[in-house]
């Protein structure tokens, strides 16, 4: 139901990498896209493709479900892949038509496409064994260096993990005034374009009003529940590092300086 | 020392239109008196906008005075130093549970009153475990809110209150969206808190059965206070209560009528079981 929508997909289990600190998760997550740039050789892809297969070996969570954030991307996918085979330049190995395909059209094509799989899959592993609530947490805790140049990180998190609180919320009062507006004889379904669209302002605009009157209600109710603002406030369930998560750090650095050797220094660079 | 003191408070809200002319000013408390002693458990009544949530709001320091003074274990509301303090000790709960509840997890939510006062963990998780146990919610505290039926949510922003340790909750008609059952859980956890812990209430409503619930009464209209006295002394004034579009509870409604017919009953009769006693001397 509508009351179920979550942001991202979290998967429910144990595993190490559940366990994690999402700071290291985070960090993890940002190495690993990093170094999908890095890439030159196969061998690299490779070793990328081993670590990504090792890391979702240990987080339980079922390829199925891993493989089914790929849908989402696979118009990108088929499209980027399909532009670099057919237009690559070079010495053409098939021609159909006006069209040929070279040899390094192929070659462009097999490794970006398997860059943009790995980079997806990579990024959703993160939503998958990370709670929106520790996302936000983490976010908060790992950017603090931004507030010295005036970035509000501790409002932005909080931001954050409001609209997640309040996004099923918003999903079923949406429902509500459009059963409501469909009563009072508004066709949602039919006309062209311009007239669909022109149907759609008298949902967004109660929608609007109501988010605007929840707003100005939560601030209330979050300053008579004493907030102001990130200062001196403490946590309910800190984030505290255990020794796993600087195992997982110095893993994280080896895999980085192995890949920025691969790229830059060896042999089959 | 009375724990709340209300002094000639007045307060103006300026809402401004399209134009800087356009400016208008509405007089939602006009001078009003209260001192509220530890422990009491106040109704506040009135019919609709006659200033009742905007001298809740002042209580809690959202509002601050127009004129006038406001002291909560006397601690002025003006004084920006002592916000937080006068917010820990005077809670106050909404009407609506959704927009009151913070966080996504209920366990996390009703730690955010005590994260803000910057507690030590392990205190927050005492003071959460307590409350939690306080509003009989512990089952659901792993739950997300929007599983929660009104009426759950609602003792879970109570829950929320509460863990702030506060002598004083200020409740908002804050059954207004709840169905019978939660209206039920909700009204016998305030009525317990205050009995029990000691915990000053003030209740906004506009109803009558819930109204019975307090041992004082104070009725507002345009802004001041139209009366102010025990359920008894409130409802024996059956007349006034009606010139201020107000009811009153069924068995003083039924004595009244009676009354006027020339029955001899007593103006003291609230209750349904007085009311039968009273009848049954005739017989
Ligand atoms: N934010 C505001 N801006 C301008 N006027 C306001 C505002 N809030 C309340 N008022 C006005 O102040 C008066 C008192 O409002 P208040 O909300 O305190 O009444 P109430 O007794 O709580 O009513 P209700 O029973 O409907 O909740 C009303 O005339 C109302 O229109
Ligand atoms: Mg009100």
């Amino acid at each position: 139901m509508l009351k179920d929508i979550t942001i991202g997909q979290y998967y429910k289990t144990d595993s190490m990498i559940h366990r994690l600190d999402p700071r290291v998760k985070l960090f993890g997550t940002l190495v690993y896209v990093v170094t999908l740039f890095l890439h030159k050789s196969p061998v690299s892809y490779v070793m990328s493709l081993l670590f990504l297969i090792a890391v979702i070996g240990i987080s339980k969570v079922p390829v199925k479900f891993i493989v089914r954030g790929l849908k989402a991307v696979a118009v990108i996918l088929v499209f980027s892949v399909g532009i670099n085979i057919f237009f690559i330049p070079g010495e053409p190995l098939v021609k159909i038509g006006v069209l040929r395909i070279s040899r390094a059209g192929i070659k462009t094509a097999v490794y970006l496409g398997s860059r943009l799989i790995m980079l997806v899959l990579g990024t959703s592993l993160l939503t998958f064994t990370t709670t929106p609530n520790e996302l936000t947490d983490g976010l908060d805790k790992s950017l603090g260096f931004f507030n010295k140049i005036k970035i509000p990180v501790h409002e932005i998190a909080m931001m954050m993990s409001i609209a997640l609180r309040f996004i099923p919320i918003l999903t079923e009062e949406l429902d509500k005034i459009m059963k409501a507006q469909t009563a009072r004889g508004i066709d949602f379904e039919s006309g062209g374009l311009l007239k669909r669209m022109k149907s759609m302002v008298p949902i967004i605009v109660p929608l609007f009003v109501a988010a605007v009157r929840r707003a100005n209600d939560l601030a209330l109710a979050m300053e008579s529940r004493c907030y102001h603002g990130g200062q001196g406030r403490t946590k309910m369930k800190p984030l505290i590092y255990e020794t796993r998560d600087f195992i997982a750090y110095l893993i994280l650095l080896v895999f980085l300086a192995a890949m920025i050797y691969l790229g830059f220094f060896s042999p089959w660079r | 020392m009375s724990i709340l003191q209300v002094k000639n408070l007045v307060h103006k809200y300026i809402t401004v239109g399209d134009s800087e002319e356009d400016k208008q000013e509405v007089t939602a408390i006009d001078d009003i008196d209260i001192s509220v002693e530890k422990g009491e458990f106040i109704a506040i009544l009135g019919k609709n906008g006659s200033g009742k949530s905007s001298l809740a709001k002042h209580i809690n320091g959202l509002l601050m005075p127009t004129e006038g003074a406001v002291y909560v274990k006397g601690m002025d509301t003006r004084d920006k130093r002592n916000l937080l303090n006068i917010r820990q000790n005077a809670g106050i709960v909404f009407q609506n549970p959704d927009n009151q509840i913070v966080g996504t997890i209920v366990e996390e939510d009703v730690a955010f009153g005590p994260e803000n006062m910057g507690m030590p963990v392990e205190d927050i998780w005492d003071r959460v475990t307590s409350a939690l146990e306080g509003v009989g919610m512990t089952a659901y505290k792993e739950a997300s809110p929007n599983h929660l039926s009104g009426g759950q949510k609602q003792r879970i922003a109570i829950a929320g209150i509460m863990a702030m340790e506060p002598e004083c909750i200020i409740l908002d008609e804050p059954t207004a969206m709840l169905d019978p059952k939660g209206r039920r859980h909700v009204l016998s956890l305030v009525k317990a808190l205050n009995r029990e812990k000691k915990i000053t209430m003030l209740m906004v409503t506009h109803h009558m059965e819930e109204v019975l619930l307090a041992d004082r009464i104070i009725v507002m209209d345009h802004g001041r206070i139209a009366m102010d006295g025990t359920p008894k002394e409130v409802f024996s004034k059956v007349d006034e209560m009606k010139q201020l579009g107000l009811e009153v509870p069924y068995a003083a409604e039924l004595a009244w009528q009676l009354r006027q017919e020339g029955v001899p009953l007593s103006e003291t009769i609230t209750t349904r079981e007085e009311l039968v006693e009273e009848l049954c001397q005739f017989v």
